[in-house]
């Protein structure tokens, strides 16, 4: 598998709610089974910034971060991602990873594309409450009423 | 002879039994939940997860609570806390011109691609104590607007072009970037050390440095070149994948303070820069951290270090409130044996001024 849609799959993992990747285990059906390889566990990853804006990176401060790596029976290993302390949501991304590796299209159209749709809906919620805050200048004329 | 004092045992115990007896209050009320503090305390919140340098909402919110509200208590619980967890690794630095952006605004431009967002601000409110705060009654939903996604360049990108402006630093990335959690501060420092410092230092201890300096002290003549304030990628490179993927989102604030100039035989004048980078909504604290970037910049500008402001090790040395506060409050811990020697020594040189005075008559 090329590298580009595994890793647009996780990133749309980490991005979304606990609840909803939870709602999306409980509702696949045919379960793998699958075992731990790794945690799920927490720790800490420095986020950096860059000086400027676009400089030299600089360490800006911590993020909780929870990993976890499972393998399904069939052999695929997955490994799960995302900021927080949520460990089961760590231990899902992890599953619905490996779980792509060998079926990507189911994944995709039950799991990730649902979990897109609901991100980018809350953000463009967010960018038309923000866009209604956006200030329209104009200039009065001396005289003008 | 050393004699060590025990004691004390059942008085602490007590002690923390009424703290927390005091915290919870009046049991009447119903107790504060976590969720509550993020949802309707989220400055707070963001600014214990900033000077504590740990985003997480949950355990901001828990130390709130924890610490009666009492946001450097909140900050120390929170830097204790991290020390327990291992680091998985360093984020691929975030790109904050790629931005969900909140708010974004700028004094010196006023038509920028992508233009002025007022975002959740105090700006232009009142500030009237609000009744209907109090009554806790329904708040309509926010206007909404039709807006597409839309690329914001950051104003300093804008004015580089043109050569005004100090463009940003060398982008070849250094091999080790300090970690002052890591390695012990040795200065002089590099930007990289001072600006994790300063993200982290205290908010009302960087606001008094940056105010000294638009009032005289190390004049730096700043404009805002922009504020925004919205959520960014955190990406980390993962080994087992061979590539970064996406931790999710994080709200920071960047602030580009764009101040007067500097220019030599070579090059021709142009428009220096501080910057501000923080965790969270706070728009305050990242102003006056990119005051303090740009007045500790006066070693590299060849300019005089004169005030308070630009000294480094001074700024950077008490600029961190947990550190502060250890320093302050153990005053008020077991000082006995101290002060037993101390009264020994104001006793004896009582004694030989007596013995002089005698003697001289």
């Amino acid at each position: 598998m090329t590298i580009e849609p595994r890793r647009l799959a996780l990133n749309a993992l980490a991005a979304a709610e606990s609840a909803a990747l939870a709602q999306h285990w409980t509702d696949w059906t045919e379960k793998p089974e699958f075992r731990a390889l790794r945690g799920p566990e927490t720790g800490l990853v420095m986020v950096r910034g860059r000086a400027g804006g676009g400089g030299a990176p600089f360490n800006l401060g911590e993020a909780s971060v929870s990993r976890a790596s499972v393998r399904l029976a069939s052999g695929e290993v997955g490994h799960g991602y995302c900021l927080g302390r949520d460990l089961e949501k760590a231990r899902l991304i992890a599953v619905f990873d490996a779980l792509f590796q060998r079926d990507p299209e189911r994944v995709e159209a039950e799991v990730l594309a649902p979990l897109r749709a609901v991100v980018s809906q809350g953000d463009q919620q967010r960018r038309e409450e923000s866009a209604a805050t956006k200030v329209d200048f104009f200039t009065m004329v001396r005289g003008d009423v | 002879m050393y004699v060590a004092v025990k004691g004390g045992e059942a008085a602490i115990a007590n002690a923390h039994a009424l703290l927390a007896d005091r915290r919870r209050g009046d049991r009447q009320v119903p107790a504060l939940g976590i969720e509550q503090i993020i949802q309707q305390l989220g400055l707070a919140v963001d600014r214990c997860m900033a000077e504590g340098s740990l985003y997480d909402r949950e355990l901001a919110a828990l130390a709130i609570i924890q610490s009666r509200g009492d946001l450097i208590e909140a900050i120390f619980l929170v830097r204790a806390y991290r020390t327990t967890l291992p680091r998985f690794g360093y984020s691929v630095p975030i790109d904050t011109a790629n931005m969900l952006i909140e708010r974004r605004v700028s004094a010196t431009f006023k038509d920028l691609p992508g233009g002025q967002m007022l975002g959740p601000t105090f700006d232009y409110t009142h500030r009237l104590l609000d009744p209907v705060v109090a009554e806790g009654g329904d708040v309509a939903a926010p206007v909404r607007r039709p807006a597409d996604p839309e690329q914001a360049p950051r104003v300093t990108d804008l004015l580089a072009h043109e050569g005004l402006i100090e463009p940003d630093t060398t982008h070849d990335d250094k091999p080790d970037i300090g970690d002052l959690t890591r390695e012990p501060l040795q200065y002089p420092l590099d930007r990289d050390l001072r600006l994790q410092a300063l993200a982290r230092g205290d908010e009302g201890f960087l606001l008094a440095l940056g105010y000294s300096t638009q009032r005289g002290y190390a004049r730096t003549h700043p404009f805002v070149g922009e504020i925004r304030i919205g959520e960014v990628e955190v990406e980390l490179d993962i080994a087992e994948l061979g590539f970064a993927v996406s931790l999710g989102r994080v709200r920071v604030t960047e602030c580009q303070m764009v101040n007067q100039f500097k220019g030599s035989a070579k090059v021709p004048p142009q428009f220096t820069r501080g910057y501000g980078l923080v965790f969270g909504q706070s728009e305050r604290k990242a102003m006056s951290m990119s005051l303090c970037d740009r007045a500790l910049r006066a070693r590299e500008f060849g300019e005089d270090v004169v005030a308070p402001a630009q000294d480094e090790e001074f700024v950077i040395s008490h600029l961190d409130n947990v550190q502060s506060t250890g320093f302050v409050e153990h005053l008020k811990l077991p000082h006995y044996v101290d002060f037993q020697a101390e009264l020994d020594v104001v006793r004896r040189m009582r004694a030989e001024q007596e013995t002089q005075k005698e003697a001289a008559e």
